[in-house]
């Protein structure tokens, strides 16, 4: 049989099948591990949906599931829950991205929510928290078993104590103190009506490994996670982008700085960094030696105290 | 307003550790160990921290935190354990409550740590850590020695067959590094490693101070008789497989439990010019859990008993010559079977047959006891079937190490049953495949994992495997 080229997917592997010592770099070890997790949740659920929001991570696992299914269409739906408030730039990547890998998208809109009233505006504007009532409802509509997350145990303290495979009740609850232990690589994803369960195939990786993986499968990403000029004020500690939902105060002053993003969110909680990495290999050495972590630069909603995100994931956040 | 006084922190140091700049090395699980107050949570923001893995943001929020609450300590007045204690409870408490997985990298090689209380459910987080290690970090309070909770963790790790153990006897310091004292725990060590048949060279003894970070990463001038590695050392240096010969061929016999069969008709992602040569596309996806295979090498399947040769071996779009463990590829077979779900393609002649009974030893997980004659589902690599525990032959007695009559388990017992299957299935003992060998017991209403389950012996053979056994296979 002749192989094809990959048309959505960039055929690469680093794996060299005729070594002599079997081990494979700490990348292929992860990208095999996605791999089954991801075929795992296909092959025992019945309808799973990927939360998918153009960012870096989820972009990972998008490409990582084009893998697990090659030659085969990508055998699921994906879902984003838009906080009205995202970067014009991530959403044009997102529908981009979404035709090219022939996959059908579903979008939450937490604006109909807050039209409507189901929702309050928060005094601080960020909407981060309030995706939780979208993504759910979602889930209810699309009667999604699992769903599919690029969270990763390294962005924070609560996440590091998920499951790869994180039982959720009706109310989307996670519950801490009562995880399943997770034993080998069996995992267990039963689950009664109205349970669903939340599927991380990159868990274990770091910031790190996704931009190295980033580099090694030439994966696209939207370009503003990388340096360009950008009309910015400092709030927080980091630079706000100009936007009409992130205004400056009339103390704050607005400059033109080269900037790039460690993770992309919500407008009104992200921030950029200063940094001129403005090509993937140049992110790869940055991240390398950063001495700050991707959400302590980045995220204004996570300083809200100590446990912000362990709070919202007790509501049902991803 | 000025920016002077306010600029962000810099986004990068001069001091940064160049992790980017090493070679991209291979990738090694641990699990910690120990009883609660052995200053296991200590240990391991002590290695976090003196590797350099703990960023200037998370350092400055514990010493933050650990000012505000008081903290003394010898630590330069760092509370380490508030880096791995990530929950809200945890930190209200001061215990570890879940297993908390860290990572960080040197030069050598990059790291995965799951971090295990000591506590109430030790067996079960213990359990889930260890399954997954490359090696195991057992914490001994230098005062006190071998207590019954290291007992009860070292015998989890033997029976788990974790490939390497570390044993740190820590607070070295209050034992003002007498070495005397060191060696009395270090033999009391070595005897209940003996006793509980691991291989000695297997088994490394450190003398540390997790507080003061003696032995932690650099090797301390304070025990000049111990001539052995740093903990550091010694992680960046253990080999991550222990299944390789001395030519690097795999020892353990090819398995690959198919996931999923890969048959994509019309709905294909290669080039509309080369779809026509996928219409009949068909291959076995899994990862491949112990061993390697070749293109050409004949294969046996079970349950059925099938034979085929390999004749090709994907991973998404490059056709691979060899494959081997860990890696999630796609087989193609010459020869149409009936392979789907469940089956287990494996190195022909490897896998004799199937059975429908097993004898096994059971790490009881679940608060509720095992009732005997309890019906369960089991789940072996990627089936599930029904189950029926006929009878718990025994208990491990672990204190003594030596195994008790007993009718019922109880959580965090680990115990002998024997379980028949509802289906036949090609099962192995653990000594011979851990992948295989490896089992879950799940509730077949609720769906709780009851207990992580490891054969000592499969039943009698019902047959080559033609499947034709009754009995039904549980859809997820």
């Amino acid at each position: 049989m002749r192989v094809a080229p990959m048309s959505t997917v960039t055929a690469t592997t680093a794996t060299t099948a005729t070594t002599t010592d079997h081990r494979l770099s700490e990348l292929d070890v992860l990208e095999s591990e996605a791999i089954h997790i991801i075929r795992e949740v296909v092959a025992e659920f019945e309808r799973p949906v990927l939360m998918f929001s153009g960012g870096k991570d989820s972009v990972v696992v998008l490409h990582l599931a084009a893998k697990a299914f090659w030659p085969g269409t990508i055998p699921f739906s994906l879902l984003h829950v838009d906080t009205g408030h995202n970067f014009p730039e991530v959403l044009e990547f997102r529908d981009k991205t979404v035709a090219r890998h022939g996959v059908r998208l579903t979008v939450a809109k937490v604006e109909d929510y807050v039209q409507d009233g189901r929702l309050a505006e928060r005094a601080d504007g960020t909407r981060n928290p309030l995706q939780t009532l979208p993504l759910l409802d979602a889930i209810a509509a699309g009667r999604h078993d699992a769903v599919f997350g690029g969270a990763r145990r390294d962005e924070d303290k609560a996440r590091a104590k998920e499951r790869i495979l994180s039982l959720r009740d009706e109310f989307g609850q996670w519950d801490p103190r009562n995880q399943r232990p997770e034993l080998w690589n069996l995992y267990n994803g039963r689950h009664t009506v109205g349970q669903h369960v939340r599927a991380f195939p990159i868990s274990n990786w770091t910031e790190l490994n996704v931009w190295r993986y980033i580099e090694r499968e030439n994966i696209e990403l939207p370009p503003l996670y990388y340096a360009h000029e950008r009309e910015v004020y400092r709030r927080d500690n980091m630079w706000r982008s100009v936007s009409p939902v992130s205004l400056p105060r009339e103390d704050e002053i607005v400059e033109t700085r080269t900037v790039r993003y460690r993770t992309v969110g919500d407008m009104s909680c992200t921030g950029a960094v200063d940094s001129t990495a403005a090509s993937v290999a140049d992110v790869v050495r940055e991240v390398g030696v950063s001495t700050i972590t991707e959400r302590g630069a980045t995220r204004a909603d996570d300083r809200i105290s100590e446990a912000a995100m362990e709070d919202r994931k007790k509501e049902g956040y991803f | 307003m000025t920016l002077v006084t306010d600029t962000p922190a810099p986004f990068i140091t001069a001091e940064a550790p160049l992790i980017s700049e090493a070679p991209q090395g291979t990738l090694f699980r641990f699990a910690t160990a120990g009883s609660v107050d052995d200053g296991k949570s200590t240990l391991v923001g002590r290695l976090l921290h003196d590797s350099k893995a703990i960023l200037a943001d998370q350092l400055e929020a514990v010493t933050r935190t650990s000012q505000e609450r008081g903290f003394g300590g010898a630590a330069g007045g760092i509370d380490f354990a508030l880096l791995t204690d990530g929950l809200r409870a945890e930190r209200e408490q001061g215990i570890t409550i879940d297993v908390a997985y860290r990572y960080f990298a040197t030069a050598a090689r990059s790291f995965i740590l799951a971090d295990c209380p000591g506590h109430v459910q030790y067996t079960r987080n213990m359990v889930t850590g260890a399954t997954t290690a490359d090696a195991v970090i057992m914490l001994i309070d230098a005062r006190k020695g071998v207590l019954e909770q290291t007992r009860r963790h070292l015998s989890v790790v033997a029976l788990l067959r974790v490939p390497h153990v570390i044993v740190a006897v820590n607070k070295i310091d209050l034992l003002d590094y007498d070495e005397l004292a060191y060696r009395e725990v270090e033999a009391s060590v070595r005897q209940v490693t003996t006793e509980l048949g691991i291989d000695a060279a297997a088994v490394s003894v450190i003398p540390v101070s997790a507080l003061v970070g003696d032995n932690v990463v650099d090797r301390s001038a304070l025990t000049p008789w111990y001539d052995g590695p740093s903990l550091l050392e010694l992680l960046e240096t253990l080999t991550v497989i222990d299944d390789l010969d001395e030519n690097g061929r795999a020892t353990e016999d090819f398995r690959l439990p198919v996931q999923l069969v890969l048959r994509p008709q019309g709905a294909v992602v290669v080039a509309p010019e080369l779809a026509d040569d996928y219409r009949d596309y068909r291959a076995y996806a899994g990862q491949v859990a112990s061993g390697s295979i070749r293109v050409g090498d004949a294969v046996t399947v079970q349950p059925g008993g099938g034979t085929s040769v390999v004749t090709g071996i994907d991973f998404a779009g490059v056709e691979l010559t060899e494959a081997f463990a860990p890696q999630s590829v796609a087989l193609r077979l010459a020869d149409e079977l009936d392979i789907a779900r469940g089956a287990v393609i494996a190195a022909a002649g490897t896998l004799p047959g199937v059975t429908r009974s097993l004898d096994a030893e059971l790490f009881w997980l679940d608060p509720r006891p095992l009732a005997p004659g309890a019906r369960v589902l089991v789940k072996f690599g990627t089936t599930v079937v029904q189950a029926l525990i006929a009878e718990v032959t025994g208990r491990l007695d672990l204190t003594t190490l030596a195994v008790e009559p007993a009718t019922t388990l109880a959580v965090n017992d680990i115990g002998q049953a024997s379980i028949r299957l509802s289906r036949d299935l090609p099962i192995e003992r653990y000594a011979d495949n851990r992948r295989s060998g490896a089992f879950l017991v799940i509730h077949p209403q609720d769906g709780s994992t009851l207990a992580a389950g490891i054969v000592t012996a499969p039943g009698p053979l019902t047959g080559a495997g033609d499947g034709s056994g009754a009995g039904s296979e549980v859809s997820p």
